[in-house]
């Protein structure tokens, strides 16, 4: 993965939709010294407006679907939506739930797995890499 | 809405907020008049669920209640099993359990104190405490296998023992927290800065958290010397005199702010450092779980009738769970209360008149879980239920729980 075509720093959003706070916490861990994703120029952001990921925790609860939806359309193009977490992947230990929409992807189409309940901070960087590279190959085609 | 009068809506998505919660602040000028929480973007369903799966699959479940204390709640729920079952934990688990849950206690007010410099907008601060918390963090792992999520605690016990040889690396953590401790103080207590954004912001008084039921660090900033270590001691806590830590320890005097709620979970990291080396010390030799043999222990569960309840000191204060079992596979009924669900209230009174700018502190001061809190949802958008109507529904519900059913 050459670092070429996309040439600015990789701007993250965070989105809870109903999660343990486990992946959160990792997510935020992450962030923090020890893992210090900073370094690579990732930064968690606070409007999805400016985001160039969607990381997606929670198994999306009926409360949150429409927030959802409206955060994903609101974050702007190109963009790699990244699941963290079993729960959002499958909907993890609630997947019998009766106030479940998701899992995400039965909602809006989904690039990356992080598989892990949670996952380690090293197995979120690992997935914010992959999205690197795919917004990379998305610009270099345009 | 009234002139002059401004609605401001916090939430459900909010850089200021780590969980979904919907916090609506009127504003007169910059100070905050009126507010209202609205719940249930977390709702999961959880205690439902566990009414279809058998009690050691409904553990993960238990687990995954929130991801801050996931030894809290299951510890809430084995224990409240094993007194609706009769079972009788082997004394070196109980030692266990304190030590797993004191663990977990130093990394939750860690993870406070870094959310709360935090909003104050003090990220050097975020940054310092949470890669203190990594040591944490590392015994965890070191001690259960895994960091966050810990599954290390069974009914009639604990999966793991903590042995001979682990020792050392537990012990050298302690003694890295010892040093800590003192930059944390120095920093939290003695910067003028936190103490210009903390001192006298969101005062919820002796008499309000009487009134409102606050529990754990909220209620113990406030003056109230309650903790269920000490009150009602569970695990092995009786043998070790827990006091409740309220403010004045320290400072001499107390005022139920928001610094005031810092200084306690300060002060309580260091309480638990006390503990855990306690309990390293003083741990008898013995077996970690009644019974090793699932589906033994499975076939016992089966034949409980009964109730049990648990409380359980969670890093946020009283934690209750309350188990039902009628003879079957899964319980009858399983309710939790969180911490979070009691303290919830008093954010109302602490906001009140305060600044905009203050709100996200405030709130985070009660270090709120809010995975933790919803436990319940109205699923009919335009249902308005009234005093009167939750009272009918909730005697409805203890009426078919003593028939036998509530699935
Ligand atoms: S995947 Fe597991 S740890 Fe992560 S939010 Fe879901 S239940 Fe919690």
């Amino acid at each position: 993965m050459g670092l070429g075509a996309f040439k600015r720093s990789l701007w993250v959003f965070h989105l809870n939709t109903g999660s343990c706070n486990g992946c959160d916490i990792e997510i935020i861990a992450a962030l923090t010294p020890r893992y210090d994703v900073e370094r690579f120029g990732i930064k968690l952001v606070g409007s999805p407006r400016h985001a160039d990921v969607l990381l997606i925790t929670g198994p999306v609860t009926r409360m949150m679907k429409d927030r959802l939806l409206r955060v994903y359309n609101q974050t702007p193009d190109p963009k790699v939506v990244v699941v963290v977490g079993n729960c959002g992947a499958t909907g993890g230990v609630f997947y019998e739930s009766y106030n479940l929409e998701g899992p995400v992807d039965r909602l809006i189409p989904v690039d990356i797995y992080v598989p892990g309940c949670p996952p380690r901070p090293e197995a979120i960087i690992d997935a914010i890499a992959k999205a690197w590279a795919k917004l990379e190959a998305m610009e270099a085609k345009k | 809405m009234k002139k002059n009068r401004v609605q401001i809506p916090i939430g459900p998505i909010h850089p200021a907020l780590k969980e979904p919660i919907q916090i609506e602040v009127e504003l007169k000028g910059e100070h905050v008049e009126n507010v209202s929480i609205t719940l249930g973007h977390v709702h999961r369903g959880i205690e439902w669920i566990g009414l279809r799966r058998n009690p050691v699959q409904t553990l993960a479940l238990a687990e995954r209640v929130c991801g801050i204390c996931n030894i809290v709640h299951p510890l809430a729920f084995c224990t409240a099993i094993e007194n609706a079952a009769n079972i009788k934990v082997p004394e070196r688990a109980e030692y266990l359990r304190v030590i797993y849950a004191e663990l977990e206690r130093i990394h939750s007010h860690l993870l406070f104190l870094g959310v709360a410099a935090h909003e104050l907008g003090f990220d050097s601060i975020l940054h310092y405490t949470w890669l203190v918390r990594e040591k944490v963090l590392d015994v965890i792992e070191y001690l259960t296998g895994n960091r966050i999520t810990k599954a290390i605690l069974m009914i009639g016990g604990v999966r793991r023992d903590i042995t001979e040889k682990q020792m050392p690396k537990v012990r050298e953590a302690l003694e890295y927290y010892e040093k800590v401790y003192k930059k944390l103080c120095d920093v939290f207590l003695d910067d003028p800065t936190i103490n210009a954004r903390t001192r006298d912001i969101g005062v919820l008084t002796k008499k309000q958290a009487l009134q409102l039921c606050a529990v754990g660090p909220t209620a113990r900033a406030s003056g109230i010397k309650k903790d269920i270590r000490q009150d009602f001691p569970y695990a092995a806590y009786a043998d070790l005199d827990v006091e409740a830590i309220t403010p004045d320890v320290l400072l001499n005097e107390i005022r139920g702010d928001t610094f005031d709620r810092v200084v306690v979970r300060v002060l309580e990291i260091k309480q638990s450092l006390e503990l855990i080396d306690r309990c390293l010390k003083e741990m008898p030799d013995g077996p970690i779980l009644y019974e090793p043999m699932l589906q033994r222990l499975l076939v016992q569960l089966r034949q409980v009738a009964g109730e049990g309840v648990a409380l359980v000191e969670a890093p946020r204060g009283e934690l209750i769970h309350y188990i039902r079992m009628e003879k079957s596979e899964a319980p009858l009924a399983w309710k939790i209360r969180a911490p979070t669900y009691a303290n919830l209230s008093s954010i109302v009174p602490m906001l009140e008149g305060c600044e905009l700018a203050d709100v996200p502190i405030v709130v985070a001061s009660i270090d709120p879980c809010i995975a933790c809190a919803n436990r319940a949802i109205i699923a009919d958008k335009n249902a308005v239920l009234d005093q009167e109507k939750l009272h009918a529904l909730s005697v409805n519900k203890t009426r078919a729980l003593l028939k036998g059913g509530s699935k």
